[in-house]
């Protein structure tokens, strides 16, 4: 069934270890470039609490704008962790293997990320800290009556990401003992005694791997539900609010759950051809993972694209004249019409005319091309939701406005981008970023012997 | 502190057929509540403070044309959508019906004023500034809102404590600064009376197009009006039919169901436009 050919356990170590135990003389270059990025977007956003919201281009109607974009944007693209990790876990699709640990970590960043949007976003971000965020670490300060609206949807949203956040470390952590145990075997001095706690007095024995395999097994299910949940609260922050026509639509939950795998996994795709290139893992990450990530790609970005003609379908169907004054704003009026439809060109058509040839899902340029398009396009259409739904807030026209973005909100955005790209890259240094362990079940389990004339695998799984 | 309560339901009327829209409730208000100057940057900017607005619509085409005004301040709804969504309860219902803000609570979530479909909540873009020569002419009995939170039109209620004090503590009569003997120092509709507690822009209104009273004060001015309208509300709900050719009242975007406790009376036209 598989590409490529075997590989025995110890070229794996060797090959996949190779970000960790010999760094490239890029490295540090590029690291340093990336970390100016985010102290340059670190500085705006001190500048911007520091001045006031007056810096950016909010104004009255438009109350949120790139900031809650980006929040969206980013919660989106740590869908694929889940999707990659559990659900092809559970569904047991061989091709997952080299994909979900790259996942799983691009989910973690990318919801840290993500949960500084909202901080930034806010008029008084120290008060926020310590009204909301102290959800998940500290108790609210209930003895002197200070409590969460929980009718709110912005004390569910950090509820659910929360939630979703522990449980993919959750899930990293458990997926990487095994190979924390092959990293303490291999290095010396201080880092090998931090691996060595890491990796919890993994011997390898039998008992140890049935727990490992429980646990994750366990958590691919248990998450299942988060991984739902996370994305239709995120849309309900706009689904539940009564006043702005066009967000206040039942349609939004799976919309956005299926807007956030496509953006996600066509980001996991994009991880996956960088660390190929950059680290020579042509042996792990071939062109057939590619393609399947592409395939599957297609069958959601299909699904994605239903809902989302379905949403502006519904939109007309009610003929009711704010509704059609959003639409209009959105289809008719320039520049807001240019986007739309670069962005339904970048989401949908552009990527899925790509991924329908075979030829075309196996070249990794175009491959990167594609997902890069995914991501913009699915990046405008939070946008082009968000930013017309509250420029045509209702008809009263005389407040009716537009929204412009500053450059303070410019820098944050694009060092929201550089600081996922720089903490993948410090973390390929520590951990692997493909799982050994992982990759070796998997060769395992495509050894085959010959039994008289027949060809039959020599491993079965009992689950 | 206030002892004797009655039940308040504070409610205002704007008749749109006395509004002229000469803005005066716009500078009584801005005087009132510490609203930051509004200067040309902040127009251009788009962030002006208004807690009560003349909206303009223009009617007809040229040269056949009619200029419509319409002020709207915060609603005070009574399923307010400002409310259920702020996080941290900075918004919430007092039990005299009205919307009030917290302005310590607010953290500047901004989704009390996404969600307002009247576009009346404002928010400090900027640390507010006055001239020097304006810093005597604060009103002591508001606060000064910091930036990053949210404001909005509170019906005055500094000058609804201050008409209660005036009354039962102080003892005098807010409007004329006659004594009122001892044994009649008390909360009641009689002595709440309109004009003791008048919001700075009812009070400015020089064609007396908003009035303000309480809802439940038989004596007062907008008991009928609301009335009407909660009748309208309870036909509606059962599926009867509103004449709405023969009714002035109505409330602002009745249809989403905030159930506003501001009721704009209809312009009435004697000179219609020529629709042909």
């Amino acid at each position: 069934m598989q590409e490529g050919k075997p590989l025995n356990s110890r070229q794996v170590n060797r090959e996949l270890l190779v970000s960790i135990l010999n760094s490239p003389k890029w490295f540090f270059m590029a690291l340093a470039i990336l970390g100016f990025i985010v102290l340059a977007a670190m500085s705006a956003a001190g500048f911007m609490i520091n001045q006031g919201f007056g810096v950016t281009g909010l104004n009255r109607p438009v109350m949120w704008g790139f900031f809650i974009t980006n929040f969206v944007f980013w919660i989106g693209i740590s869908h694929a962790g889940v999707m990659l990790s559990a659900i092809l876990r559970l569904s047991k699709a061989e091709w997952r293997r080299p994909a979900t640990r790259a996942a799983e970590i691009l989910t973690v960043f990318s919801l840290m990320t993500a949960m500084m949007m909202p901080l930034i976003h806010t008029g008084r971000p120290w008060r926020t800290v310590y009204w909301i965020y102290t959800l998940p670490f500290i108790p609210f300060d209930f003895a002197r009556g200070i409590w969460p609206n929980i009718r709110s949807p912005l004390v569910w949203d950090p509820s659910a990401v929360y939630t979703y956040l522990t449980s993919s470390i959750l899930f990293v952590m458990v997926a990487l003992i095994p190979d924390f145990a092959v990293l303490r075997d291999r290095t010396t001095g201080i880092s090998h005694r931090i691996y060595g706690m890491l990796a919890m007095g993994w011997q390898g024995n039998a008992r140890q791997w049935k727990l490992q395999v429980i646990a994750g097994v366990l958590l691919s299910a248990l998450i299942l539900p988060v991984f739902v949940s996370v994305h239709s609260i995120v849309s309900w922050d706009f689904g539940m609010a009564v006043s702005v026509k066009s967000w206040h639509s039942t349609i939004f939950a799976p919309y956005f759950v299926v807007g956030a795998v496509h953006s996600g996994v066509s980001a996991v795709a994009l991880v996956l051809i960088i660390l190929r290139y950059i680290y020579s893992w042509q042996n792990y990450i071939r062109h057939e993972h590619i393609d399947a990530l592409a395939r599957l790609l297609i069958v959601v970005a299909t699904g994605w694209f239903y809902f989302f003609v379905m949403e502006v379908i519904f939109g007309f169907y009610g003929r009711e004249a704010d509704e059609i004054a959003v639409r209009n704003f959105q289809f008719t009026v320039s520049p807001w019409n240019i986007w739309m439809m670069i962005f339904v060109g970048l989401t949908y058509f552009v990527p899925v005319s790509i991924w329908l040839s075979r030829s075309m899902r196996r070249n990794l340029w175009i491959m990167s091309l594609a997902c890069v398009s995914v991501n913009i396009g699915m990046w405008l259409e939070r946008f082009l939701i968000i930013v017309p739904g509250l420029a045509r807030k209702q008809l009263l026209t005389f407040d009716w406005y537009t929204y412009r973005p500053s450059s303070v909100e410019w820098i944050i955005i694009i060092g929201t981008f550089a600081m996922v790209s720089m903490l993948m890259l410090t973390i390929a240094r520590v951990v692997p970023l493909i799982p050994l362990y992982d990759i070796k079940e998997g060769e395992i389990l495509r050894t085959e012997i010959k039994i008289g004339r027949v060809t039959i695998p020599a491993v079965f799984r009992e689950d | 502190m206030v002892t004797q309560r009655i039940d308040h339901k504070w409610g205002m009327v704007v008749d749109l057929d006395r509004c002229t829209g000469c803005q005066a409730c716009v500078v009584a208000c801005q005087a009132e509540n510490n609203i930051p100057i509004n200067t040309k940057s902040f127009y251009q900017q788009r962030r002006a403070y208004h807690w009560i607005r003349i909206e303009r619509y223009w009617e007809g085409e040229f040269p056949n044309v009619k200029a419509k005004f319409i002020p709207i301040m915060c609603q005070h709804c009574e399923n307010a959508p400002c409310e259920p969504v702020c996080p941290v309860f900075a918004t919430y219902h007092n039990d005299e019906g009205m919307n009030v803000q917290v302005y310590n609570r607010c953290i500047g979530t901004r989704y009390c004023s996404v969600n307002c479909p009247y576009t009346v909540r404002m928010f400090n873009f900027w640390d507010p500034k006055w001239p020097k020569s304006l810093r005597n002419q604060l009103n002591p009995d508001v606060t000064i809102r910091t930036r990053g939170i949210m404001e909005k039109c509170s019906f005055c209620v500094q000058r609804l404590r201050r008409g209660e004090v005036n009354v039962e503590r102080r003892g005098i009569e807010p409007l004329t600064g006659e004594r009122i003997p001892a044994a009649d120092r008390k909360l009641n509709y009689r002595q709440m009376k309109e004009g003791n507690y008048l919001p700075a822009c009812v009070q400015a209104c020089p064609t007396n197009a908003l009035q303000f009273a309480d809802q439940n004060d038989n004596t007062g001015p907008v008991k009928e009006y609301f009335d009407e309208a909660n009748e309208q509300i309870e036909t509606r709900h059962q599926g009867g039919h509103v004449d709405e050719a023969h009714t002035r009242v109505y409330r602002l975007f009745e249809e989403i169901g905030t159930k506003p406790n501001v009721i704009y009376l209809k312009k009435v036209e004697p000179f219609p436009l020529d629709k042909a």
